[in-house]
């Protein structure tokens, strides 16, 4: 199946009804569409968070973003896939990513979706630092977000 | 001659962004690491700890990659997008 990818990564917003539409237009063989948000949130490891400077490497992003949604297409029937993720200065409640997918069926749309998004965490070379009322930190990796990758080691869930 | 890239807080705390260097001989990940302490002793704790990450040529590798003449190598935290 070929698959129609759009990956950006901007400094400017964007409009998920603008990205949704695009989606859909022309789009008489999908049965479901499965889009995930990310958003700048108030507080983050206890500390009240006040804007979120996101770092990232030019030269391997793109690259990078396109190796997983690559990796994705590989395991599930995936007719377009958007990636946007923003960078530069960001505040609270402002979107930061933005992952959608589009398949005959929703098992591979919701699960291409979560896949894309627990890799680009683990993956992608983008890098959070928080300004705080105790100064700027850098955000630190999760454990948790690491484990994430251990259920897509099993061939079984495959839709 | 190859471009080393250093991105987030090592880019802080090595005070660096990029730097070149020659390359006489292919060499290792590991091997590089070696040098740039050898050059730069305080940087020994940043670049030794477990979690750095690199990347050759916007790749990410392991330690033992082989970096060759005109590869563009960084080195970074583990990354925290998304």
């Amino acid at each position: 199946m070929t698959t129609s990818i759009h990956i950006r990564v901007q400094t400017e917003d964007f409009d998920v009804a603008q990205e949704y539409a695009a989606l859909r237009e022309g789009n008489t063989q999908d049965g479901a569409i499965v889009f995930f948000t990310g958003l700048v949130r108030e507080m983050n490891q206890g500390q009240d968070v006040t804007g979120l400077y996101l770092e990232h490497y030019p030269a391997m992003t793109e690259k990078a973003l396109a190796g997983i949604v690559d990796q994705a297409c590989g395991r599930w029937p995936l007719s377009r896939v958007s990636v946007i993720h923003r960078v530069g200065q960001l505040h609270i409640s402002d979107q930061i990513v933005f992952v959608a997918v589009s398949s005959h069926h929703r098992e591979a749309a919701f699960n291409a979706c979560h896949f894309i998004m627990d890799f680009l965490k683990n993956q992608a070379p983008f890098w959070k630092k928080e300004t705080t009322a105790q100064g700027d930190r850098w955000v630190q990796a999760l454990a948790k977000d690491e484990a994430s990758l251990e259920k897509w080691t099993d061939q079984d869930d495959q839709s | 001659m190859i471009n080393v890239l250093f991105f987030a807080q090592l880019k802080e705390v090595l005070h660096t962004s990029s730097m070149q260097l020659e390359l006489s001989a292919p060499c290792t990940v590991k091997d590089l690491k070696q040098r740039l302490i050898a050059q730069q002793p305080a940087w020994q704790t940043h670049l030794e700890t477990g979690s750095i990450l690199c990347a050759v040529n916007q790749t990410m590798v392991d330690q033992q990659h082989t970096i060759n003449d005109g590869d563009e190598v960084a080195f970074f935290p583990p990354v925290t997008g998304g």
